[in-house]
């Protein structure tokens, strides 16, 4: 079902923080680019067909008040329909930068007006809806931003609310049709999953509970939603009514990071019990439908 | 260690210290006894503290036993101090503020707390002979991760495949194998203030006599400039001195009486070997301790002046008048 290729060295190790390896893949150059947290910076790679390794930087959150330099979060290539921006979560706010990451486009400093002193202040969440860039914060609220087709002029649109406790990530699919509304998924450290139908104003349309424990990933894929618990376990739901269809006892430990191959169905999984676990979507769903 | 004025400054809420402040800290808490290390075993000390620890951030079964992990640090302590009530009730105050302050935070909370400590210890791998030795660190420094034993609280054993219908109920079940060999959490482990933690880790490793040696060659090879922490001034480190400065006048110093001067603590099988160890250290793994000289807060400035006079130092200290610049440029010739 899946095939083990070559691996890629970085050139520093990976922060144990969950979703933490975004790809771009730019077939028309031929190129791979990853992008990888580690603490304060974001290292980014670009690569070759078989893995070969081109050329490596390193990205920095911006600097802000306090003692040490701001931890990142996350980072993520963001593919919209004229453009990709590579967008970078931290402790102070959210950047932006044109796909290579050479050129800043966006500054987005987080207000940390309502917290508590001893409340973590962060933006984590980062998913692409058609023309719009959605991040998640700390709060819950999830900052949908406005992205023209080249240039500077980034715009905050909306402030979802939906969510209490701090986003942990955020999946998206294109709308399959008039009939498929559900095309965002958002999650948080409660395991609370929030359904979305995106647009100049986004709808919410469904949420699902959670049970006690941190949802750190979540993927979309035709209707189907994938969501990896801090217990273990893989949900899989049906996005229009939230009905929980499978339940996979997956890992040992919690898990940190879903990913999906839309194309074809195909679903990895990837705990703190260092192992990884591939699904067939499609096959699941054939299975399941009653 | 476990006083009043020193616990509540470590309560406060605050960013994770950098390497360097965490090592001075440490020092200090080591010098305050009247235990006595040269920088050979002090060094040895500070690595095997260091991936101790790490090895029991990383191995918590779920974030949350990080704190059954404490929770066994201060019951092992309590044992040590069974016969001295005024320390034990110290340590039972900070047993209460731990529950208190932690014992009612989110999973996900304790998921940022894990992953930030996590950013503290990357990139550490110094071998440890212990860990070696028991097969729970490879040779290049890597912690092995188990793939069997029981799951953590709340987790199932992994291998099942569960469907269900529209109206919720159960309609089919496959198994798969999962590689792994685990079987079912016993129970919970007890956040209580006494109770069975059920968590070995942060309990005591030593409990058959051994020796511990760690290397720190052959780990340095793999410290890319890339990982390395920026040694430029940075203008908040102020701050951070600042607030280790009332960290340090937190702690009570307390005279050994009688004519014992304290003890020497060396690591190494020998003195030569100690002298041999200090000389030889990879520069890249040197710690950078971080004199602290007098603020102008007068009384602090007492009690950190004290605090240094109760032991050895190598050079006077220089008594600064002016602000912050004097600390920063005393950074930077270190």
């Amino acid at each position: 079902m899946f095939r083990w290729e070559r691996s890629i060295p970085l050139r520093g190790s990976a922060a144990a923080l969950c979703n933490n390896l975004s790809v771009l893949q730019l077939p028309a150059r031929n190129l791979t680019y990853f992008g990888v947290v580690h603490g304060p910076s974001a290292q980014l790679l670009s690569a070759a067909p078989e893995g070969v390794p081109l050329a490596q930087r390193q990205l920095h959150a911006k600097e802000g008040a306090g003692v040490s330099p701001p931890l990142i979060t996350q980072v993520h290539w963001c593919v919209l329909p004229f453009r990709v921006l590579l967008v970078l979560t931290s402790h102070r706010g959210i950047q932006m930068y044109e796909s290579n990451g050479y050129t800043m486009v966006y500054w987005h400093a987080l207000d940390s007006g309502d917290a508590s002193p001893v409340q973590a202040v962060f933006a984590r969440g980062i998913a692409a809806s058609g023309h719009f860039i959605c991040v998640g914060t700390w709060s819950g609220r999830v900052l949908v931003f406005d992205i023209p087709a080249k240039g500077p002029n980034i715009v905050l649109s909306e402030e979802l609310a939906g969510h209490q406790m701090p986003i942990t990530d955020i999946a998206t699919e294109p709308a399959q049709g008039q009939d498929c509304v559900a095309d965002m998924v958002t999650a948080d450290d409660s395991g609370l999953l929030c359904v979305w139908r995106s647009g100049p104003e986004f709808t919410l349309l469904t949420r699902i509970p959670g049970f006690g424990v941190p949802c750190p990933s979540v993927q979309l894929w035709q209707g189907i939603i994938a969501a990896g618990y801090g217990n273990g376990q893989v949900h899989l739901y049906e996005a229009t009514t939230g009905n929980l269809h499978v339940q996979i006892n997956a890992h040992a430990r919690a898990i940190c990071a879903l990913d999906l191959a839309s194309e074809v169905g195909k679903l990895l999984s990837a705990g703190n019990s260092f192992a990884v676990t591939g699904y067939d979507l499609a096959e699941i769903r054939r299975f399941s439908s009653v | 260690m476990f006083n009043r004025k020193f616990m509540e400054e470590l309560f406060k809420p605050q960013e994770l210290y950098s390497k360097k402040a965490l090592r001075t800290v440490y020092e200090r808490l080591a010098h305050a006894s009247i235990m006595k290390l040269n920088q050979a075993s002090m060094d040895k000390l500070y690595d095997l503290m260091t991936m101790a620890f790490k090895y029991q951030v990383l191995l918590c079964p779920r974030p949350k036993d990080v704190l059954l992990v404490t929770f066994n640090h201060l019951d092992t302590i309590k044992g040590f101090i069974r016969d001295s009530p005024t320390i034990l009730q110290q340590v039972d105050e900070t047993l209460r503020q731990l529950t208190e302050i932690y014992g009612g935070l989110s999973a996900g909370e304790f998921q940022l707390i894990r992953q930030t400590l996590l950013i503290f210890f990357q990139d550490l791998h110094i071998r440890v002979s212990m860990f070696l030795k028991d097969k729970v660190q490879n040779n290049n420094g890597r912690f092995v991760l188990p793939v069997s034993g029981p799951v953590p609280w709340g987790t199932e054993v992994p291998g099942l495949i569960r469907m269900f219908n529209n109206k919720g109920e159960e309609v089919k079940r496959i198994e798969f194998k999962h590689g792994g060999n685990y079987v079912p959490a016993p129970k919970e482990g007890s956040f209580e203030l006494y109770g069975d933690r059920v968590l070995k880790l942060g309990t005591n490793m030593y409990s058959v006599n051994q020796p511990v040696e760690t290397h720190v060659s052959g780990s340095s090879k793999n410290l890319a400039s890339w990982t390395q922490e920026s040694i430029a001034p940075n203008p908040l480190a102020k701050e951070e001195l600042n607030f280790l400065a009332r960290l340090m006048g937190g702690m009570e110093i307390k005279k050994p009486s009688g004519p014992e001067p304290g003890f020497r603590l060396n690591l190494f099988t020998t003195d030569e070997e100690e002298e041999q160890a200090a000389l030889t250290r990879p520069e890249e793994l040197s710690y950078e301790v971080i004199n602290i000289q007098a603020t102008q807060d007068q009384q602090r400035s007492e009690e950190l002046a004290r605090i240094m006079g109760e032991f050895e130092i190598t050079e006077q200290p220089r008594l600064s008048t002016s602000k912050g610049d004097d600390l920063l440029a005393m950074m930077d010739e270190l």
